[in-house]
């Protein structure tokens, strides 16, 4: 339990992701069977135990701790499972003479049923060193939160065995709790694990950015173009009663998409987009935002932004693999599969024809729907491969949207970057004519060279208005100001942002020293991009 | 010199009480005054924040030891650091207090004693017609190697720091922060880990615990650590080799793997560019709380005090056997809230101008 415990401590203060992944491959080699496993199913979010609301453990705690003193200690620390963790009194009689294990733990918390919860809980606490009881107060109540997704955990497993991490997504439904013929693998002690289970993910094939001179050396006749969908990438399999649909990483999203999920009545895998609306009517990318990140679903959202898939490519029909078919069969025996399929929920992503790339450049640039983000080129004779191969599929986005804005606050970074103030918040102009101000619109926190980045810093501290911990507030009004050209791929409307715009993938694309900072763009100009 | 914590369990033997005829109260030995803790009879005050005529000072961290008094009265190491900081004309009159003997000043019998919280520190005992009041100014009672342990005195008033006042702070043995950060060194060779430290006190320690743990390189330091951890040595403390953290671009691939101690501040500075990929650590008490790491950009931090826990604090009190209990800077009301729950009089005491972060 000590070494899980450490593992999230330093996971959530690590920034960089190769910290990261070295911290769970050093876990994962280190720890035994079959704590590593739970770990991973814990950090995986796989791990199902005993959850407990936080009105619980605070009963637990006030039956140990005078109310006031607990009050003064939670308004200082503010996070509940922590104050907890720190404040739980320790207890003489059941001072452990060995520390918990992870496996006991989870073991204890498991058997519980609602009724005897608490008492189980008070007694893991009981036993538990400072760092363990967080780490059990974190697992009972849901969400560890320590930035790690399935697919980093996914990626650590895939270098702690030298492989590629398209073979760990493969197998990874199929696997069980606590992974132990899977370590054994990774490990080179066993032979790679056995699938029995049904409705499997396939590892995705993804595409290669078009860069300058890409074009000039490829055949237009060798390739099918597509649009490319920002919606999610997705993938429908069923297989007998099973029906599953995976992110690209291979997370199971069936829960978050059910009314998808219900259509799915066919034998086989497909690959495509999830989108919103209908295949008549498709969303736009803030309607889709509506159904992201949410644990359920309400009976009118599901009607007001119904999601729909649309198909790119079959992977499997019936017991048939058609992975290593070319493209053009594939894509013949796609448009026959998906005519089988619920109209209102499934439909086939259109081909874009082009007779020559200055056609195609046409057509990437005044695409028909804004939910379109530019197209996908795939060579007709192209096997289905996980990974990104080169050469086989070219992703070709349209340029992105430019805005210049002004610097507003910066926020030192992390790591190689903590003596640098290096994340900036931009804002636009905004208000009548002679009472103009600044409305914050976006973060960007890459797009700049390192010697820019030394320029930036050295105007952020010299042109400090004022500290607020790791955030400075930069002099910016219509006088003086740093104007920032913004490249972004996207606009959604936000609820949340006081400007009402969300931008995508903000990046700086140059530095403007020259331009006057009343001469940055308004707050009206980037929303009339929201009515394309 | 003692290396030993005090134990913490187990009260001292109970003063006799003795009959109070001159029925001196505790208010009329020490009360508080804008410049500090002031003591009427004796007419000198401990750790004033302002000038004054006379003072005792408890240890040379500079909210507590300021310059330009009349006349100090201090432990050789406090005063030696204090002309360290402020120059050898820091006071007007300097008098080296040794512990355990007792001065009289106006006819108030006034005692140091160690407080284990940094080389020189001391509890100030302040004793007038049977009536005792210790002041401990900062102390700390896990083991500390670079000075001389906390030594607990049978009092009847009894005045604590709060800095870690509350139920929430349980400081892991140091050893054991130590063993993370060591860990991580090897776990990440080619980083340079940073760790900031309290020029006065922390720093050394760190680097004591270090060469405690078995780590044997050379320690880069930051120029403000030079001359107190020269000090530090020439009171017999080894600290191995330290070495400054200065270099030219051309061995900036030299400090991959070292580790760097330096004052807090300066990480976020410009100064700490020249380390590769430098991964921050914070050597403090406050470390406890997730979100105050969190928000300084601390990626490893180190849970390293020089006060008191709670648990420290509270057994502390009762081991002192004292029958009420002043406190001063950091979380009173909490410390104040434990001793009425244990029946133990208690009451704030508001002095201003003690930095509620310095550890």
């Amino acid at each position: 339990m000590e070494r899980f415990a450490e593992l999230l401590d330093r996971l959530v203060l690590t920034p960089s992701r190769n910290g990261k992944l070295r911290l769970l491959i050093d876990y994962f080699r280190n720890v035994e069977d079959p704590d590593r496993g739970l770990a991973l199913a814990a950090i995986a979010g796989d791990l199902t135990i005993a959850a407990v609301k936080p009105a619980m453990l605070r009963a637990l705690v006030a039956e140990r701790v005078d109310p006031l003193l607990f009050g003064y200690s939670y308004d200082y620390v503010g996070d509940l499972a922590e104050t907890v963790s720190l404040i739980w009194p320790a207890s003489p009689n059941t001072k452990a003479d060995r520390p918990l294990s992870l496996a006991e733990v989870v073991e204890r918390l498991q058997k519980a049923s609602r009724s005897d919860a608490p008492k189980i809980i008070a007694g893991l606490l009981d036993q538990g060193s400072i760092p363990a009881r967080f780490a059990i107060t974190k697992l009972v109540t849901g969400g560890l939160r320590i930035g790690v997704s399935a697919r980093l955990a996914k990626q650590a497993l895939a270098d702690l065995g030298s492989m590629a991490i398209s073979e760990i997504e493969e197998l990874w439904h199929g696997l069980n709790q606590p992974y132990t013929e899977l370590f054994a693998w990774l490990e080179g002690r066993a032979p790679k694990p056995q699938s029995r289970a049904k409705a499997l993910f396939r590892p995705v094939m993804l595409a290669n950015p078009i860069g300058d001179g890409d074009l000039e050396k490829l055949d237009p006749a060798e390739y099918a173009a597509e649009w490319k969908w920002d919606g999610i990438r997705v993938q429908a399999v069923c297989e007998g009663d099973l029906r599953r649909l995976y992110s690209r990483t291979g997370d199971d999203v069936s829960g978050a998409f059910p009314d998808l999920a219900d259509a799915m009545d066919f034998e086989g895998a497909l690959d495509g987009e999830l989108l919103v609306g209908s295949p008549s009517a498709t969303g736009t990318f803030s309607d889709l935002q509506q159904r992201l990140n949410r644990k359920s679903v309400s009976d009118a959202m599901l009607k007001r932004y119904p999601a729909f898939m649309r198909c790119y490519d079959l992977l499997q029909a019936g017991g048939e693999d058609l992975r290593a078919l070319p493209f053009l069969e594939r894509r013949a025996r796609l448009a026959n599969f998906v005519d089988t399929l619920n109209p209102s929920r499934f439909d086939l992503s259109p081909l874009v024809a082009f007779d020559d790339w200055h056609q195609l450049e046409a057509k990437r640039s005044g695409p028909p729907h804004p939910i379109i983000e530019g197209v996908m080129l795939k060579r007709w004779d192209s096997p289905y491969l996980p990974g990104r191969p080169k050469g086989p599929w070219f992703k070709w986005k349209r340029d992105p949207h430019t805005i210049d804005a002004v610097l507003i606050y910066a926020q030192r970074g992390h790591g190689k970057r903590s003596s640098f103030y290096s994340d900036y918040t931009f804002g636009v102009w905004s208000g009548p004519e002679g009472a103009e101000e600044l409305v914050p619109v976006g973060k960007a926190y890459f797009g700049f060279t390192d010697e820019e980045l030394r320029q930036i810093d050295k105007y952020v501290r010299d042109n400090t208005v004022e500290r607020f911990g790791p955030v400075r507030s930069v002099r910016a009004d219509r006088d003086s100001g740093l104007v920032l050209e913004i490249a972004f791929d996207g606009l959604a409307r936000s609820t949340r942002h006081k400007s009402g715009v969300a931008m995508r993938f903000p990046r700086i694309s140059r530095l403007r020293w020259d331009k006057p900072a009343a001469e940055a763009d308004r707050l009206e100009t980037l929303k009339a991009l929201l009515d394309e | 010199m003692s290396h030993a914590g005090a134990s913490l369990s187990g009260r001292l033997p109970i003063r006799p009480q003795i009959p109070i005829l001159q029925a001196m109260r505790a208010s009329d030995l020490l009360c508080s005054r804008p410049e500090g803790l002031y003591c009427p009879p004796g007419d000198f005050f401990i750790d004033p924040v302002r000038p004054v005529a006379r003072a005792l000072i408890t240890h040379g961290h500079s909210d507590h030891a300021r310059a330009g008094h009349g006349a100090v009265l201090a432990t050789r190491e406090t005063l030696d650091i204090m002309a360290l900081r402020y120059g050898e004309g820091f006071a007007g009159m300097m008098q080296a207090a040794t512990f355990g003997e007792t001065i009289m000043v106006n006819g108030v019998a006034v005692r140091f004693h160690p407080a284990g919280h940094v080389l020189g520190s001391a509890q100030i005992a302040v004793e007038r017609n049977g009536l005792r009041i210790v002041a401990s100014g900062d102390y700390k009672r896990q083991p500390d190697s670079t000075c001389q342990a906390f030594e607990p005195i049978a009092c009847d008033v009894f005045i604590t720091e709060a800095t870690f006042g509350l139920p929430v702070f349980r400081h892991p043995p140091a050893h054991e922060e130590i063993a993370r950060l060591l860990k991580s060194v090897a776990q990440f060779p080619e980083r340079t880990h940073l760790v900031g430290a309290y020029a006065l006190g922390k720093a050394q320690r760190v680097m004591r615990l270090l060469r405690d743990a078995g780590h044997d390189r050379p320690i880069r330091i930051h120029g403000a650590l030079a001359k107190l951890s020269d000090y530090y040595v020439s009171q017999g403390i080894d600290l191995g080799a330290l070495q400054p953290a200065t270099v030219d671009d051309a061995d900036r691939a030299d400090f991959a793997g070292s580790i760097v101690i330096g004052p807090p501040a300066a990480f976020s500075d410009r100064w700490a560019r020249r380390f590769a990929d430098p991964l921050s650590c914070f050597a403090s008490g406050w470390m406890r709380i997730r979100q105050r790491a969190r928000q300084g950009g601390v990626e490893l931090p180190l849970i390293i005090s020089d006060h008191a826990d709670w648990d420290e604090l509270t057994a502390t009190i009762r081991q002192t056997g004292a029958a009420e209990i002043w406190v001063t800077h950091g979380r009173e009301e909490a410390l104040v809230r434990w001793c009425e729950l244990e029946g133990i009089s208690a009451r704030p005491l508001h002095l201003v101008g003690y930095e509620d972060e310095g550890d």
